[in-house]
């Protein structure tokens, strides 16, 4: 009986040590010099030259050069993967400036905008339907994705007009449901981006009556990477910034390889060229690590505040969060926007310089 | 004889067994927990049991800042109402199509296989057509649960029914009862705790669907904030909610389970 009883024992025991390993997996990833990155991208308009660049060679090119390894891993949930970066599994991320903010910040994890992609110029649209005038949103259910890039346009569009979000009721609803949804008849107000936004407004009775054009800037989508990884790896940084630009020059080149190019990106994201045409002209794409720089060493400040006040109005910061400055905020040039003491998002316009002199 | 399967641990024993895999579990999260917090006090995945404490006293004892309404207890009613709404029209609709399909020949012609098609068909596939034809509002939701376990319900019992002893429909009518008479006195009462059954096992299913309806469109619910807190990785919100969903299931379960044995105590009669 000694002899069975010791085996229940192991047994427990060896139940209890594989419990433990498999929480010891979330254990956060040590930042050193390494060899092997991993960075998620999603399906978005500006986004989709990276697809193409991971299948197309040009990952394996720039990651052979500085002898390194990178993945692009594609996610099917743009918010898992920025989940995913926060708990430390993945080095880099497409993410938006705000959802950077709202969820690697706020989580502690300093990161660091490497370089932004594009800004929506009107990829994000409130839709009405029946109704031509923003103001006719007042007393309205909306749909919409909640705490997502579509909040924060319908509260800076709001607070264009004198309103606030109490005039209205926001429906949390999945982006994956928006076409489908604007079909029932009781949804008659939603805020969305492209593709399904141009999808919708293709429908009788639907208005466009305030897209992101009447907000440039504020909405960047960028590629956000582990400072900590950024500084040990600095192979990993000149590789994606190298990644990026020989894709936009190729993208920008106006001949038959930029066409194909197109072509490709348009069929992975579920359309076709004039598809990807058009939602690239509501798109302002930084083609030239110039392009980048000029926006980026600009004046900043403001768009940034507009940005950490709806956070903090919603209660994204931080339970800790006194004030829409509790996170700081380095911008290209050094300042900080909010607590210098507490910077955990940084924008830096290092290594598209390196690319603009053809250093890389 | 000393064998294992013969072998009984005594009260004490099983109740240090039973709790053995949940200390387990626990004691696994601390430490893990505790390597991440170290690196990132503000580490999101795993936080630690002061700032789930703080989340709990935030969602269940406080009113919200912005609406003033205590949200855990806005949530449980919305989720709650949805999900016994739901299932009550399936237990309603299985427990008649079940007994008829059971028992009558010609219904059974007729619907059998129509209801194995039907709960073959996963309904999250096709929401579209279900937002179309109710709406995106509560109705949507409760036809979602109602629409995903009563084709499971009305199987089960039609099953239950055909397991009636033949013998025992014969004898009725040769007392000389009509088709009504025998549904109403012999089967009915004999479907009732095993209708309970049914409801039972597809509970589990229906809180499934419950969560994915929130999910898609809604502004309150244990689902919908499961999966808003998900989008800033607020899992000191989400694991309490999680628990508390577990807790209201088992309790649930553990109620209907209590309501059979008092309800039909002839059921656990001789054995």
């Amino acid at each position: 009986m000694t002899s069975f009883r010791l085996s229940s024992l192991r047994l427990f025991a060896a139940a209890f040590v594989a419990t433990a390993l498999a929480f010891t997996a979330l254990s956060p990833a040590n930042a050193e010099a390494k060899k092997d990155f991993k960075v998620g991208w999603s399906i978005y308009v500006g986004w989709m030259p990276w697809g193409y660049a991971m299948d197309h060679g040009i990952v394996k090119k720039w990651a052979d050069k500085y002898d390194i390894n990178i993945e692009l891993v594609q996610f099917n949930d743009y918010i898992e993967g920025i989940n995913q970066f926060t708990a430390g599994a993945y080095d880099g991320v497409m993410a938006t400036n705000m959802d950077a903010l709202a969820i690697p910040s706020a989580g502690g994890v300093d990161s660091t905008i490497l370089l932004i992609c594009d800004y929506s110029d009107g990829n994000d649209v409130i839709i009405l339907k029946g109704k031509d005038k923003l103001e006719d949103i007042k007393g309205q259910k909306v749909n919409l994705v909640e705490l997502s890039v579509s909040h924060y346009v319908l509260a800076r569009a709001l607070e264009n007009i004198g309103m606030s979000e109490r005039d209205v009721t926001v429906v949390n609803t999945s982006d994956a449901d928006m076409i489908a949804a604007y079909a029932t008849p009781d949804v008659t107000a939603m805020v969305t981006w492209n593709p399904m936004a141009a999808e919708i407004l293709q429908q009788e009775g639907a208005y466009n009556v305030f897209d992101s054009t009447k907000l440039p800037g504020e909405i960047q989508d960028s590629l956000v990477v582990n400072t900590q990884t950024m500084k040990d790896n600095p192979a990993f940084a000149k590789a994606m910034t190298g990644i990026w630009y020989e894709t936009m020059a190729l993208m920008a080149g106006g001949d038959a390889a930029a066409e194909a190019a197109k072509i490709a990106m348009g069929e992975a994201s579920g359309t076709d060229l004039a598809g990807y045409e058009a939602q690239l002209a509501a798109t302002e794409m930084f083609y030239k690590p110039e392009d980048y720089i000029k926006f980026t060493e600009g004046n900043l400040v403001e768009l940034t505040q507009f940005v950490t006040k709806f956070l903090f109005d919603h209660g994204l910061l931080g339970d800790a969060a006194t004030s829409p400055g509790y996170i700081g905020i380095e911008l290209a040039d050094g300042t900080v926007v909010g607590d210098e003491s507490n910077v955990l998002l940084r924008y830096t316009t290092e290594y598209a310089k390196m690319a603009a002199e053809g250093k890389l | 004889m000393r064998r294992l399967i013969n072998r009984q641990p005594d009260v004490v024993v099983r109740f240090g067994l039973m709790l053995l895999p949940f200390v387990a579990v626990i004691i696994a999260y601390m430490i893990a927990s505790e390597a991440r917090l170290s690196v990132n006090p503000n580490d999101k995945l795993l936080p630690g049991w002061s700032t789930i404490a703080a989340a709990i006293e935030r969602m269940a004892f406080l009113p919200d800042q912005r609406t003033g309404s205590y949200l855990l207890l806005q949530d449980t009613i919305s989720s709650l109402s949805r999900l016994g709404i739901g299932v009550a029209v399936a237990t309603l609709i299985g427990g008649i199509f079940g007994i008829l399909q059971g028992l009558i020949p010609y219904f059974r012609a007729t619907f059998n296989a129509f209801t194995g098609v039907l709960s073959m068909i996963p309904p999250l596939a096709v929401l579209p057509i279900l937002f179309i034809i109710f709406g995106l509002g509560e109705l949507a939701k409760v036809v979602l649960v109602a629409v995903g376990i009563a084709p499971f319900i009305i199987r089960d019992l039609a099953l239950r029914t055909e397991e009636i002893p033949h013998e025992e429909i014969i004898k009725a009518q040769t007392l000389g009862a009509s088709t009504w008479q025998i549904i109403l006195r012999i089967v009915v009462p004999q479907m009732l705790p095993r209708l309970i059954d049914g409801v039972r096992l597809s509970l589990g299913a229906a809180w499934l669907f419950l969560i994915a309806a929130e999910a898609i469109a809604s502004d309150s619910g244990l689902g919908y904030r499961i999966f808003l807190m998900r989008r800033y990785l607020a899992m000191d919100v989400i694991l309490p909610y999680v628990a508390w969903i577990t807790l209201l299931a088992f309790t649930l379960d553990l109620a209907l389970r209590l309501f059979q044995r008092i309800a039909f105590r002839w059921m656990y009669r001789g054995n």
